[in-house]
């Protein structure tokens, strides 16, 4: 079973990384870029069954800091 | 005296001798060698060092690897039980992601690794690590670090500063850390989280090429806290 955690910084956590990426987009000419967050897209290969609970303790133990880090979990075939 | 101290080493620490040879260097004593894989520790030890360093290459994020490690479920353990435990640098990040400590490590500001000696001013004088410091001292110690910006919520940083647990804090702006805060003790003040390396501020001999002798005092403060218990 394919599993898609995503990562990201709390809103307000401040993203040095994002804010240089913001500053590459505005010199490249794409004035258009209002604000820029980077995260991370962890993809996980899990035996059928896991359940969410196993996923979440995975979440919330290792995957994510959750002092600065919302996640949202996404199996395959859930919409 | 006798003095029992275990420096933990992990995959990518590199500042695990330099804290060795702290720790002896103070204590007269050697230090006790601990592998990240071990998941027991000596028995009867005085206190837990862990080191600075890349523990894991940073991967995921500094130190949330480490945090997860054999050993660190019985350095938590020795923590409750109130083994003193110090964190230094990478050591921080470890016991913030083991949350022993609260708060985050997040990358610093202005996006770059900061490797220069800094002024820290003593914020509390009275905990085991600090108590041979003068409460406001100015002290200079080496930082060495990409992610040092520590960041906790506004509750958290209230109730760190409302109970004496912010141990240093930078004299001017070096990381963007909240409250420019340095170095966060536990709630019993026998755990200590600093993002500066005393174990490169401890030689007399080497003052001029490295960061002074400023660290000295935090080993020797252990040390006399252990003297007199």
């Amino acid at each position: 079973m394919q599993v898609r955690v995503s990562v990201r910084l709390k809103p307000g956590v401040l993203d040095p990384q994002g804010r240089a990426v913001h500053h590459a987009l505005e010199g490249m000419g794409f004035d258009s870029v209002q604000d820029v967050r980077v995260g991370r897209l962890i993809e996980l290969d899990v035996a059928e069954g896991t359940d969410h609970a196993a996923l979440m303790a995975m979440c919330e133990k290792l995957l994510a800091n959750t002092v600065i880090e919302n996640f949202t979990i996404e199996t395959e075939g859930a919409r | 005296m006798s003095f029992r101290a275990a420096v933990i080493t992990f995959p990518g620490s590199n500042c695990d001798r330099d804290m060795a040879t702290a720790l002896e260097a103070v204590s007269g004593v050697p230090a006790l060698r601990v592998w990240h894989g071990h998941a027991e520790l000596p028995d009867r030890l005085d206190l837990i060092a862990l080191p600075g360093g890349f523990s894991y290459g940073d991967y995921l994020r500094s130190g949330a690897m480490a945090a997860n490690s054999p050993v660190m479920r019985a350095v938590i353990a020795a923590a409750r039980r109130g083994v003193p435990v110090l964190g230094v640098c990478n050591g921080f990040q470890v016991l913030t992601e083991a949350r022993l400590l609260p708060g985050a490590l997040l990358r610093n500001a202005g996006q770059r690794f900061i490797c220069r000696t800094v002024g820290l001013t003593v914020a509390n004088n009275r905990s085991l690590f600090t108590s041979g410091y003068a409460a406001g001292e100015h002290i200079r110690i080496p930082v060495a670090h990409h992610d040092g910006n520590y960041l906790a919520d506004p509750e958290t940083l209230d109730r760190l500063e409302g109970e004496g647990r912010v141990a240093f804090r930078y004299a001017e702006s070096c990381n963007g850390s909240a409250r420019d805060i340095a170095g966060v003790l536990s709630a019993d003040g026998r755990v200590l989280g600093m993002m500066p390396h005393p174990e490169r501020a401890i030689e007399p001999a080497a003052v001029a090429a490295l960061g002074g002798t400023d660290g000295r005092r935090l080993f020797e403060s252990v040390l006399a806290t252990l003297a007199n218990a």
